[in-house]
Order: C-alpha cells, then structure tokens, then sequence
C-alpha cells in the first residue's frame, strides 16, 4: 500500500490535481437535492461515455463507404464475435440517451433550474439536446441501408425548400448531386469527428458551469429567485443545510448510472441490434421507409399537415422553437422555481409531451400510407360476397383488381388512408358513389379515366351493397319522384 | 525575479517594441490563415459549386426504346453519370418510362414529389402511389391527391436511333434544377 501512496505522490507532486478534484467531489450541495429527481444528468454522461466506448468499437469493423458499409454491419452482425451486441448496445444507447436528455431537460425546467443564474447552463443545455439529435440522425444514416437511403433523400427534400439557397444546401449536404458515397463519408466524419468533438467540449462546459454555480436547490414555493439575492440565499443554504457531494448525493447517482447501463445491456440482449434493413440499393423501389422513433413525431406531422402549410411549418417553426429554448432562461429568469406555482409551465411541457406523444403513436401504424399489397394481398371476408349478385361480385372483383383496397379497409383489412367502407352504402347514394369514383375529391384520385361504364356499374353496385344488415342504404328520395326507379334500391333495401 | 519588468501603463499611448512585435505576429498569422482558408472552403463547398448551372446534368441512355411497350409504364436504370469510386450501388437509378406512342414518352423520376420516396407504378388503377405519407399521381405524373404540391418530376428525353436517352444526374428535390428542366418545355410531354 505504502508503494502505491508513494507512486500516486509522485504523480500528484507533478499534475497537482487531487486537490481541485477532492474540492469538486466534496463540494457541499443542499441536502435535499441528494434526490432521485437529480439523478438524469449524470445518467445522459453515463450513456454518452457509454456511447463512445461502444461507437469507437464499432469503427473497428465498419467501412464508411457506401459500396461496403452495409456488408460491414453484416459482418458485424453475423461474423464477427459479439458485434451484433455492441451494435445493439449503440442503438439502444441512442435511444436511451434521447430520452434521458429530453427526461433531464423536462426534470430541469419543472425544478426552475435554468433561472439565474443559471442561464447560459440551461442555453448550452439546450445545443446538447440538439446535438445529440444531430447524433441520432447521422447514426441513422450511417447504418446505411433501405432506411438510411431513402431518410437522406427526405432530409435532402426539405432543406431544399429553403428560398434561393435550398439546392446549394442540398449539395453541401449530399457532398454531390446525388446520395452516394460522399454523403457517407461526410456524415460519418459528423457523427465520428465533428459532433462528438463538440460534445465532449459541450458537456464539459455543462459540467463544469454545474460546479462553480451549484446544483439547484430544491425549489419551494414562495421562494423566489431574485437576481440581487440569489446567490447570496443559495451559499447561506448550502452552509447551513449543506452536505458534500461525495458521498452525500453521489450513491443515487452511481446507482442509477448501473442501472441505464444494464438496462442498455438488457435491451440490447433481448432485443437485438437495428438493422440494417435492405440494402441501399435504389433500384430496388418496393420499400417504406420509416425514421428511428425518435424522428418519428416528424413523419406522422409531414403527412397530417395541410401540403401548404408544410413548407412554412417546416421552415419556421424549428429555428422559432430552438430560439424559444434559448431565450427562455433570460424571459423567466427570476421568480417562482417550483413546478407547484407554475401552472403554464407544468401544461406547456404537458401539451408538448402528449403532441409528440400522440404523433410517435400514430406513426407506428401510418394510417395516411397506402398499403402496397392490400389489393392482392388481403382477402375479402366472406360476409361481403355471400349471397350477392354476379354484378356485385363483379364489382367486387374490380375492387381489389383496380387498388381501391391500398387505401380504403373492408372488413378492418386494407389501407387506411381514406374511410372504411364497411358500411359506405349508408353514407353515399348510388349517385354519389358513381360521382366520388368518377371525379375523385377529398383527398381521393379520380378514377374516370381508368374505369369502363361496366367497371362502374359493377364497382357502385358491389359499394351499394357495404350496410349493415337491417339498416336501409342511403336513398336519394327526389330520384325515386323524378324518375320513378325505387325497384333497384328497394331489393338492395330488403335484403 | 527581485525586480518587476516596468509595464506601460494603460495611459501610455507610446508601443513597445515587444508589443508590436506581438500585433504584427497575429497579423501574420491572420493572413496566414486567409491563405490557408481559400482552399479550405473552395474544397468544402466543391460540390455546390461544381453543381452551379446544372453541372451535374448530361444525357444518359435508358436502352432501346423496344423495350418499352406502347401505352405502358415500365421500370427502367441508369448508372449516375456522374460517379465516384465509393459510391457502389448508390449510383444505380430507377426511373419510370411511360411510351405514349411512337417516339412520345414521359419519364419520371422515381422520387414523390413530396418529400423524396419512390413511388410505384399500380397498372391496374394507372396510379402511382407512394409508400411513405401517401402522395398519388396519375399517369401522366400529374398530382392526383395527398401531401405533394406538385406532379412528378420529369427528365427530359431524347429518342435517337431507336435509344431512349435521358437529362439527368441530380437528385430529384422541388428545388433541385432538374425539377424545373420539364415544366415549360414541351419535349417532355
């Protein structure tokens, strides 16, 4: 023991570090912020190193090239010993780390954390979460597949909307006129070199602004945050009422850190690594492409979005909404901290939790994509064709053969994208059936060009017959007075 | 070390031999940095400026045009022209090619109009759907509902000796300079 003092003096006496370090790790914190709500920025470093150890393994196997970065995650999967698990490892340490920065971002704003003086903590903060999306993005491109592919063509598709200098961006972004191996390269060098960098330095930063100012006490209401006060109140608690970090709070903190990393590990062993889908072969057209979860919200809101609206909304509201984040800590910097007298902070991080929330959901089924293979695929249950006539069976027929089953459900099979047509024959009279096919409209093509007057008949007569049993189809009661025709409806009506 | 250097005060509107040494090191250092920037940023932006006035775009050959059958709509590739050595299989295209009659043809891009994902051809409806937030068009490329704003992007074509050949070599992007190459000139349609 004594040789290894001796080894640790020799080094002291030249890095002269123990002493910052004790100070650090035994500065006193308010007792009650030793708490298991404190615990989320130290779990988002752990991830990161976690990530970093995972990601440099990585790129021992992986080849950033766009001919062999495919075979080189199959090798990663398939050959090489235990790299299917690092694999799964980074991916769902890319996930955890999302979440956790977003848990540790809400968690700071309810406690009132980023009021003075901690502001420039809370703006750096904020350049972190947008990092580490820029790291989840990029991720995502490097596993370059099916996905990855068609997601740099999305992502070219909307900076190219940007006024006058879209197309330049797009090939800035591209590293060329198309996605090919440049835009590998050049996302690899952001995902491997240039954001990592920046979050090292980042986080050190964040960090480092965490020590000097202090942890945030725990809010109470009716203690406001006074710029003239402030500081003076907070070193007064941390005397009176204080603890050292080490070991007073760290154990939480430790605990939960092993925690995330098994439960990283435990995904990853149950689950397996993401991918790679198909490979990023562009001629191979018959795929749909879908973004990681966390860019999910994004696709559900670029099909719902009026399509006028969507080039404005795309273009401004993130640059309003990464300027809201910044400018917050300078709007509400004093005042109430605790989440119990801030009633429009506890809805606002409520409305954006259940909007992206509710967006994620709703893109895990995609109502608004056709299905591609519905019209050869998914039968026609036997209650829609039993005992109809050869015409409606006809129409039946002309149902699935013309696609109509891509986007409309019978029988809860089928696409979503327009209405089920289970029961349409109450909704829309024969005219109106032969009009909606015809002419199309709400949101529906036009299929008068592609139909013969036979296809027609067949297709409103089989459309005719969609009702519940015992319930009247829809009637156009003027038609039967003009032109006398109730036999038709009547037959359709008893049956 | 008993004595301190004599330091000017901030007063002292004399310079120092030292001090101005020291200004005319970050000057030179300044211009060093001019000189060694205007490579670094001609070499990060070489790809939007070798892009300047379609400089991506040339004819390319889609084959023969037996192959495409009057009145239908058929897959075809083409090798990007232009290509670099990592870029493997990326450089291979789809496009659709729709033989109206005779030497009248339409090719469309394989990307939706909307955001980028390849649509497919539906025969049987004459429609073209695509997968990722539901965008339709008709057969001649024009919108026919969803989220795009406009029809499919169109290369304009050349039939010469009985070869189908393209403009192309961009990525197809509302604001890319082939979305426009079709919009007011009749060869396309």
């Amino acid at each position: 023991m004594r040789m290894i003092a001796k080894v640790g003096e020799w080094f002291d006496h030249r890095l002269q570090l123990a002493a910052p370090i004790r100070e650090a790790a035994e500065h006193p914190v308010p007792r009650n912020t030793a708490s298991w709500f404190y615990v989320f920025g130290s779990a988002a470093l752990t991830v990161f190193i976690l990530q970093l150890v995972t990601g440099i393994l990585l790129a021992l196997i992986y080849v950033p090239s766009a001919g062999e970065a495919w075979s080189s995650l199959q090798a990663l999967n398939h050959q090489v010993a235990l790299g299917w698990f690092i694999r799964a490892m980074h991916g769902w340490g890319s996930n955890f780390m999302v979440a956790i920065v977003l848990i540790h971002m809400v968690q700071v704003f309810l406690f009132g954390a980023h009021k003075f003086p901690r502001e420039l903590t809370w703006v750096i903060g904020v350049f972190l979460l947008l990092m580490t999306l820029g790291m989840a993005f990029s991720g995502q491109v490097l596993r370059f597949d099916q996905d990855a592919y068609w997601g740099l063509g999305i992502g070219a598709s909307i900076a190219s909307r940007v006024p006058i200098a879209g197309p330049a961006i797009v090939k800035l972004m591209l590293g060329g006129p198309i996605i090919a191996g440049a835009t590998l390269s050049r996302f690899f060098a952001l995902h491997v070199f240039v954001i990592p960098g920046m979050l090292i330095a980042f986080v050190g930063l964040h960090v480092l602004m965490v020590l000097k100012l202090g942890i945030n006490e725990w809010p109470m209401p009716g203690r406001v945050v006074k710029r003239a006060t402030y500081e003076r109140d907070y070193h007064a608690l941390t005397k009176q009422d204080g603890a050292p970090f080490v070991p007073y709070a760290v154990w939480k903190d430790l605990f939960f850190a092993g925690f995330i990393i098994l439960a990283v590990a435990a995904c990853a062993l149950y689950f397996g690594p993401f991918g790679p889908t198909g490979q990023p072969d562009p001629t191979i057209i018959q795929t749909a492409p879908k973004p990681d979860y966390f860019f999910l919200w994004l696709y559900a809101l670029l099909s719902l979005l009026p399509p006028s609206m969507e080039t404005p909304f795309l273009l401004i509201v993130p640059p309003i909404a990464i300027l809201a984040l910044i400018l917050l800590p300078f709007l509400s910097g004093e005042g109430e901290k605790s989440w119990k007298r801030r009633p429009i902070a506890v809805l606002t991080v409520l409305l954006i939790a259940i909007t992206l929330g509710t967006f994620t959901r709703m893109a895990q089924f995609a109502p608004w994509s056709p299905h591609m293979n519905a019209w050869s695929g998914d039968p026609l249950p036997d209650r829609f064709i039993h005992g109809t006539s050869a015409l409606e069976r006809q129409g039946a027929l002309v149902f699935q053969v013309k696609q109509c089953r891509n986007c409309h459900a019978v029988g809860n099979t089928g696409g979503q994208r327009g209405p089920s047509l289970d029961s349409v024959a109450l909704r829309l009279t024969q005219d109106q059936l032969i009009r909606q096919v015809i002419q199309g409209g709400g949101n529906m093509p036009a299929y008068g060009n592609n139909l013969s007057p036979a296809e027609t008949t067949a297709l409103v007569a089989f459309l005719e017959s969609l009702h519940p049993a015992g319930q009247a189809p829809a009637r156009d009661a003027s038609r039967e007075v003009v032109l006398g025709d109730s036999d038709h409806k009547e037959a359709v009506a008893q049956r | 070390m008993s004595s301190k250097p004599v330091m000017p005060s901030s007063t002292d509107t004399t310079v120092s031999r030292r001090g101005f040494f020291m200004k005319l090191g970050i000057l030179f250092n300044g211009f060093a940095a001019m000189v060694v920037a205007v490579p670094v940023v001609g070499f990060l932006f070489s790809s939007v400026t070798r892009g300047r006035a379609s400089g991506y775009l040339s004819w390319v050959p889609l084959g023969s045009i037996d192959k495409f059958p009057e009145g239908e709509t058929r897959l075809a590739t083409f090798q990007n022209p232009y290509v670099m050595p990592t870029d493997g299989k990326t450089v291979d295209t789809a496009c659709w090619v729709r033989r109206i009659a005779g030497d009248k043809f339409q090719v469309f891009a394989i990307n939706c109009a909307h955001l980028g994902c390849p649509v497919r051809w539906f025969q049987q409806s004459g429609l073209f759907m695509c997968p990722c937030h539901g965008g339709a068009y008709y057969r001649d490329g024009s919108r026919a509902s969803g989220p795009p704003e406009r029809g499919l992007f169109e290369y304009p074509y050349e039939v010469k000796n009985g070869v189908l050949t393209i403009q192309a070599g961009e990525l197809p992007t509302p604001g890319a300079a082939m979305a426009s190459l079709c919009t007011e000139k009749p060869p396309c349609a």
